[in-house]
């Protein structure tokens, strides 16, 4: 079910500005990731070019190789689509779908693919997937209520219910928990916890408090100036990232002197 | 100084555009325990100075000679003054600033409504006696000559005749128009928002539309006949079995589109453009291709808009007379038939009623059925736009369910 991730002079480009540059890292299959750094150092960038949905924006390229168990996704061949059904996202705003129930937006990623399936194993879907993102008990009375009609924590865990349901090899999040209260945020973390039984983690995160809650290992991303590249300071267990780092920016970016 | 009267100076109590604190404080009697009331108008206030505007206006018009409008501008003008003196002397000035302004807004509101009201009013009161004449919208012209009118008109005889040849003709004209531009329409604008990337093409399609907006409809009607002449011309050479003569619904149809289409590219893209792109996002990172995730998402999301901008774009052109005449023409029978012969449409049969009289004598008969269908058309218009709202509200995104 769950791939590592390992990516090779990984250089990203907005048109002709080069966002993020040399990348060099490997995501163990079965962990959690915690991205941490300053605001416009390309964390979120690099994220979203894990599943090729950084070149959904006009002029955005990339360049290097990201290997997924072995296998390039910048590849010439390689269709996107693919790439995405095998390594969901979760964005930082929560975003089901207005037009749909809470059982449609879970099952989305079959309906609009066009899937057919019957009502039982639907059903089957459904549950697993809110199961998994512990939110079934608060919605199984109403599933047919519009999702947008949830309070915002429940809604970024049913946006996690929709990205398991299709059963992807990894789970990006970026910033999941920005826009939630302590509590939802509380249960989306014990649900990180959860998924990373299955699923290749990778979060993004303003909060490096829950970078150290959630993660097993931590990278660091810091930019040198503005219009200057981003670049990946530092990669290692997340203990060690947080109490004895090895780079001097490291060290002053989680001890709070600046960022 | 009074012990209700503030120790440090604070921005209400210094001189300000309510003008000095100190003229509020004198009035402030033993009841009044508060620092924040100030004096205020009893509700009655506003009707009774309306009443006693209404009073002197009449007087005034009637000093020079009596007529609705005079007695209308008089109290309008009465009105807004009294109010302005009343809260400046009991009040202040600032409340009396804001009242006169807020007068004049509703003012402009009332000379805004009022064209409106008054020509539902004139065609409803006019138009309606040839509404009710008994197979108004069951008959049509066939058979109607100057002697029936001119019987009518001098023995009181009912008037015979009506729009259903004109109606049909309108109805059919006005699909093939949607259905026409509808598609059309709907993907350049799918084409603008999901595909362009601001390219060369789509700021060329966008100008272009924006010329099209702004197309004399005459001239769309003049193209309309032109192009279809062209088609037929190109399509006999070839040895099909295509009608001789341009003149048809489908022709006024092809007519209306040109002026349609650009009202369609211009609401649906609009509608498209304010999906939020979070959504678009979403559906790509479940592995949904770009074109369900247009179908599935976008226009699902926009969907009531969409309608809406199309049946408004509809209300648009079945007003339209001059394309027509020149493209479908006018006949006095019943035509089915879009792609054969001559068809009539409602705003043609008002114009041709009026213009040509079928007795020229004797035009109060036609003169009636022009007006009723003229109140015909514009319930047609009100029914699309009402039907508009509904779209827009039963296909809105359901916004809470808890």
């Amino acid at each position: 079910m769950s791939k590592h991730i390992e990516t090779r002079d990984l250089n990203v480009y907005y048109g002709e500005f080069l966002a993020v540059e040399g990348v060099n890292i490997s995501i163990a299959a079965r962990s959690v990731t915690a991205f941490i750094g300053p605001s416009g150092c390309g964390k979120t960038t690099f994220l979203r070019t894990l599943n090729r949905m950084h070149e959904v924006l006009p002029g955005a390229r990339v360049e290097g190789e990201l290997l997924l168990d072995g296998e390039n996704i910048y590849g010439t061949g390689v269709d996107p689509v693919t790439v995405r059904s095998m390594v969901g996202m979760v964005f930082q705003r929560p975003n089901p779908f207005p037009t749909m129930s809470i059982r449609e937006n879970v099952l989305a990623g079959y309906k609009l693919n066009g899937a057919r399936m019957s009502k039982s194993q639907a059903d089957d879907v459904v549950e697993e997937a809110l199961m998994g993102a512990n939110l079934w008990n608060e919605v199984k009375e109403r599933l047919d209520k519009p999702g947008s009609g949830l309070s915002g924590g429940q809604q970024q865990r049913l946006c996690i219910a929709r990205t398991i349901a299709v059963k992807p090899d990894v789970i990006l999040m970026d910033e999941p928990c920005s826009a939630l209260d302590p509590i939802s945020t509380l249960a989306i973390e014990d649900l990180i916890h959860e998924l990373k039984q299955e699923y290749t983690v990778v979060i993004v995160t303003h909060n490096m408090q829950q970078a150290a809650r959630v993660s097993e290992k931590t990278a660091f991303f810091n930019i040198a100036g503005t219009g200057k590249p981003g670049k990946m300071i530092e990669y290692d267990e997340t203990a060690t990232i947080f109490n004895n780092p090895n780079n001097e920016q490291t060290e002053r970016y989680v001890s709070g002197k600046f960022g | 100084m009074s012990p209700t009267e503030p120790k440090t100076p604070t921005p209400a109590s210094v001189e300000g555009p309510a003008g000095p604190a100190g003229q509020r404080s004198p009035k402030r009697g033993p009841g009044r325990g508060s620092s924040l009331t100030q004096n205020t108008m009893p509700w009655w206030i506003g009707p009774v100075v309306l009443a006693a505007a209404a009073v002197l206006g009449a007087a005034l018009s009637s000093l020079i000679t009596f007529s609705l409008a005079l007695w209308f501008i008089f109290t309008a003008v009465l009105y807004v003054l009294i109010s302005y003196v009343i809260t400046r002397l009991r009040v202040n000035r600032r409340k009396a600033t804001d009242g006169f302004w807020r007068n004049l807004v509703y003012l402009a509101f009332i000379i805004a409504l009022l064209p409106l009201v008054s020509v539902i009013w004139s065609v409803t009161s006019v138009g309606l006696p040839g509404l009710l004449e008994p197979g108004f919208f069951a008959s049509d012209m066939q058979g109607i000559d100057g002697s029936i009118d001119q019987q009518s008109q001098e023995e009181g005889t009912p008037v015979l005749g009506g729009i259903r040849h004109a109606l049909i003709g309108s109805l059919l004209i006005t699909i093939a128009a949607t259905l026409i531009s509808v598609p059309i329409g709907l993907m350049t604008s799918i084409y603008l928002v999901e595909y362009s990337r601001g390219g060369t093409l789509a700021r060329a399609i966008t100008f272009f539309v924006d010329v099209m907006t702004g197309i004399p409809s005459i001239v769309a009607g003049l193209f309309g006949g032109a192009a279809m002449a062209w088609f037929l011309s190109v399509g006999s050479s070839m040895g099909l079995p295509l009608p001789s003569r341009s003149t048809m619904g489908i022709t006024a149809a092809i007519a209306l589109s040109v002026l349609m289409i650009p009202v369609v590219v211009r609401t649906t893209e609009e509608m498209l453009r304010v999906v939020p792109n979070e959504l678009r996002e979403a559906s790509y990172a479940l592995g949904v291709r770009k074109w369900r995730t247009i179908l599935k998402v976008v226009i699902p999301t926009a969907i009531s808009g969409i309608a809406a901008g199309v049946t408004l774009a509809i209300a648009r052109v079945i007003g339209e007379t001059a394309p027509i005449l020149v493209t479908a023409g006018f006949v006095v029978s019943t035509n089915w038939n879009l792609v054969q012969g001559w068809m009539t449409a409602l705003p043609v049969y008002i114009f041709r009623q009026f213009q040509n009289p079928t007795s020229p004598n004797f035009s109060d008969p036609s003169h009636q059925r022009a007006w009723a269908a003229a109140l015909v058309l514009i319930l047609i218009v009100m029914l699309l736009n009402l039907t508009a709202r509904i779209i827009a509200k039963v296909f809105a995104p359901k916004k809470t369910g808890r």
